[in-house]
């Protein structure tokens, strides 16, 4: 191997991010099995379920809590800081790369190195998640728990039922995110090579 | 010209369809009380905590305290359903007289049937259906005589709600109530029975967000047997067969529907495409409130982002 090796994910991001997914799993199939729940056919038993899903949502809540002050205090934000300038254009190069580069074997537009962690597409929607959707989801979250804080009503509808509607889309959204995430992991140099990255973190 | 003559003609009209329309709801709203000048011989007494009566013997005015039991809120027997009822209709003349003779404590109090017996005015109320309903319920199973309809429904109190309230969450309040003026009240708990009623608050700890769903279910939800033909269910069953799993309620077949929703329910699906449009105004159950088109929506997209991944690792792994 040419490349040195590079130190990009520090020991409190692979704690948070293996906490984080594992979390984000236990609430997707929990969340899936009350949003379904049947009669007969249930993934896991309601009561369960539900103590589930609220015991994983307050954890993943001081997790998420935790990686905004780390990243805040740590150089791992400057990964997470977006230059408007050209942005645009950068994200369709990258988006070029993964329709058609990759597939005549181009070199990626935005190697990896110790003053890039992330490709654009990768920044754009680590910050949207991690900002925007995370946020909210934890928000509607805790509105739920304590559902004498919604609005009684909304034009004719219950609030809690926009809360959670709210709280469902973000849901579904995020695991999608989750599903093309894992995916684009296996970019590295080889499938695996970005998932052991974030067990050792080197890169 | 012309059309001005007829815009003043349909102002007219309009006017008048008004005036006219106004009057009937008048009509229909206000209600003429026929006994209140006679019922005030009673209310002046039990309508209040003191009462004031001249003993003959003495030759004076005493005031004393009115047994609190028998006080009747003159506002409640007012809007109540029998509210233009004489309290003759169902007591007897010699309580004018005061002290009531004490013969008439002995004497049978009409029950509902009574009167409602094969009553047809109000048919689709199916009190015959009720009553064998109750009669094989545990209250009356275990105690068929000390408990009446009347424990549940108070004679001068009684107003009919799941049918004619538009709020649901005040039917549910009405509603608990009845079930709470025992199940939370010793004192008339124990009309019945000598123990002590256990405390609901503990009996259900195992059941989660308790108060939001004090607010939101009604106690017979769970109690008591749901009855197609009938709106209100009236057999409370034995413990064991209460309602405890959680997907009853909550899954998109949800008891509620055939229960506290079942006046509202006409369709499952409205227009918008919510599973179980009736419960969507009112609460949001999880489980219960589905939206087709979401479901719909989210499934495509979940497939898409599948498919797609297919292609691409495939493409990708033809190329390497
Ligand atoms: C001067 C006050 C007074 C007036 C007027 C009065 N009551 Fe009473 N009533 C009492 C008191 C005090 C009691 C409780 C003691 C008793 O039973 O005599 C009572 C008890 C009763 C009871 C309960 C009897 C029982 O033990 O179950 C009934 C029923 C009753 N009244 C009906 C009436 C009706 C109907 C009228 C009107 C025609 C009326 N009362 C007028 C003072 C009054
Ligand atoms: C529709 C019938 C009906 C009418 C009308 C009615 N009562 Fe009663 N009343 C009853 C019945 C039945 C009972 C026995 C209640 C029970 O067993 O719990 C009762 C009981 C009572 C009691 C005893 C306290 C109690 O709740 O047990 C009083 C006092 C009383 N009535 C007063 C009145 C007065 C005053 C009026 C008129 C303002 C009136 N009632 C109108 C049916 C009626
Ligand atoms: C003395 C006869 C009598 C007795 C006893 C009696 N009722 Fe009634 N009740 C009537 C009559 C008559 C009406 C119709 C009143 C009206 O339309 O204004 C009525 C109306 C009602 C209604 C209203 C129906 C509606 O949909 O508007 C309900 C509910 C009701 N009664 C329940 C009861 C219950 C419960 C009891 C027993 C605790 C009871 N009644 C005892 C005579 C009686
Ligand atoms: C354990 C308590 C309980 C007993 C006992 C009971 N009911 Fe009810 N009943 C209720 C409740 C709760 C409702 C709902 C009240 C409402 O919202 O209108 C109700 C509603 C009704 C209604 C209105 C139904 C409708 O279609 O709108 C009637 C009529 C009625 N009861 C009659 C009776 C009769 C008759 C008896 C005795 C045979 C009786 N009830 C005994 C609890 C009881
Ligand atoms: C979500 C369903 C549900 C609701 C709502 C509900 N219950 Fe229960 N209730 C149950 C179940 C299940 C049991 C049996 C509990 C057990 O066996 O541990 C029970 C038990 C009881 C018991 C027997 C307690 C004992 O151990 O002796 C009483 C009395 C009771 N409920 C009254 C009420 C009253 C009153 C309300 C309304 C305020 C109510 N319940 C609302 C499900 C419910
Ligand atoms: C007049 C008082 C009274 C009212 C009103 C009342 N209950 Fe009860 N209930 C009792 C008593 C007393 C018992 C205990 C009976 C026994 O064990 O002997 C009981 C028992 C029960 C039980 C337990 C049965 C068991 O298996 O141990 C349930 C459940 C129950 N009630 C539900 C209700 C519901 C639901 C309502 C309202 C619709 C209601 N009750 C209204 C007095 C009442
Ligand atoms: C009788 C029907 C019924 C049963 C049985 C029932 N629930 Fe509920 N549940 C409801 C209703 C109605 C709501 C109210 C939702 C609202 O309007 O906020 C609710 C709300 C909830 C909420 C709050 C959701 C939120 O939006 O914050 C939770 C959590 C919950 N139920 C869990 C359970 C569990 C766990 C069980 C079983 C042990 C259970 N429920 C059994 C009817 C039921
Ligand atoms: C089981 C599911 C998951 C797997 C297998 C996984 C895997 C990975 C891997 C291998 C990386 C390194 C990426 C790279 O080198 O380019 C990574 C980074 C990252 N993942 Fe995940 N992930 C999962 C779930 C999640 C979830 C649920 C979230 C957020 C909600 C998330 C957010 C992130 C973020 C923000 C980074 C960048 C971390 C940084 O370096 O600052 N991951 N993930």
């Amino acid at each position: 191997m040419s490349e040195e090796k590079l130190y990009l994910y520090p020991l409190w991001l692979r704690i948070w991010h293996w906490t984080n997914a594992f979390l984000f799993l236990v609430l997707i199939f929990t969340g899936l099995s009350l949003q379904y729940a049947g009669i007969e056919s249930t993934l896991i038993r309601f009561d369960i379920a539900v103590s589930l899903h609220n015991i994983a949502g307050i954890i993943l809540t001081i997790s998420f809590v935790f990686f905004v002050f780390a990243n805040r205090f740590t150089s791992n934000s400057n990964y997470y800081r977006i230059k408007r300038k050209g942005f645009i254009k950068r994200l369709l190069k990258q988006f070029r790369y993964y329709t058609y580069g990759v597939f005549i074997h181009e070199p990626t537009p935005f190697p990896v190195s110790q003053k890039r962690k992330f490709n654009p597409l990768q920044k754009l929607s680590y910050v949207m998640v991690m900002y925007l959707m995370m946020p909210v989801i934890i928000i509607t979250g805790f509105a739920l728990l304590f559902p004498e804080v919604n609005l009684e009503n909304v034009f004719g509808i219950a609030g809690i039922y926009l809360t959670d509607l709210l709280h469902i889309v973000t849901g579904f959204v995020l695991s999608v995110f989750m599903i093309v995430h894992i995916y684009f992991c296996t970019f590295g140099k080889t499938v695996w090579s970005n998932f052991k990255s974030m067990f050792t973190g080197w890169h | 010209m012309i059309a001005n003559k007829y815009l003043l003609l349909i102002s007219f009209l309009v006017c008048s369809y008004g005036i006219v329309a106004y009057a009937q709801d008048e009509g229909e709203e206000e209600r003429v009380y026929d006994y209140a000048g006679e019922n005030h011989q009673c209310i002046k007494c039990h309508g209040h905590k003191t009462f004031h009566y001249y003993n003959e013997n003495l030759d004076r005015e005493f005031r004393d305290r009115m047994n609190p039991y028998f006080i009747i809120d003159s506002v409640e027997y007012y809007s109540s359903n029998h509210w233009n009822f004489s309290c003759f209709d169902c007591h007897s003349y010699d309580y004018s007289n005061f002290p009531h003779p004490a013969e008439l404590r002995l004497e049978p109090k009409p029950g509902c049937l009574d009167c409602h017996g094969g009553d047809d005015t109000y048919e689709d109320r199916s009190w015959e259906r009720i009553d064998e309903e109750f009669q094989k319920s545990v209250h009356s199973t275990k105690h068929s005589e000390d408990f009446t309809c009347s424990m549940c429904h108070n004679p001068h109190s009684y107003k009919i709600n799941a049918r004619t309230n538009d709020n649901i969450k005040q039917t549910i309040q009405y509603d608990n109530g009845i079930c709470l003026s025992c199940h939370a009240d010793i004192n008339k708990y124990q009309l019945i029975v000598d123990f002590v009623n256990p405390n609901v608050l503990e009996t259900h700890a195992w059941l989660p967000n308790q108060a939001l769903h004090w607010q939101n279910v009604r106690c017979i939800e769970c109690h008591a047997e749901i009855k197609e033909d009938m709106l209100i269910a009236h057999n409370i069953q034995p413990k064991e067969k209460a309602v405890k799993r959680c997907v009853e309620c909550h899954s998109e077949n949800s008891i509620l529907l055939a229960s506290l929703y079942k006046y509202q329910v006409k369709e499952n699906r409205n227009k918008l495409g919510f599973f179980n449009a009736a419960i969507l105004n009112n609460s949001y159950i999880i489980g219960a409130n589905r939206n087709y088109y979401l479901n719909l929506i989210s499934l495509v997209i979940f497939g898409m982002v599948v498919i797609v991944i297919g292609i691409h690792a495939t493409i990708r792994f033809i190329r390497k």
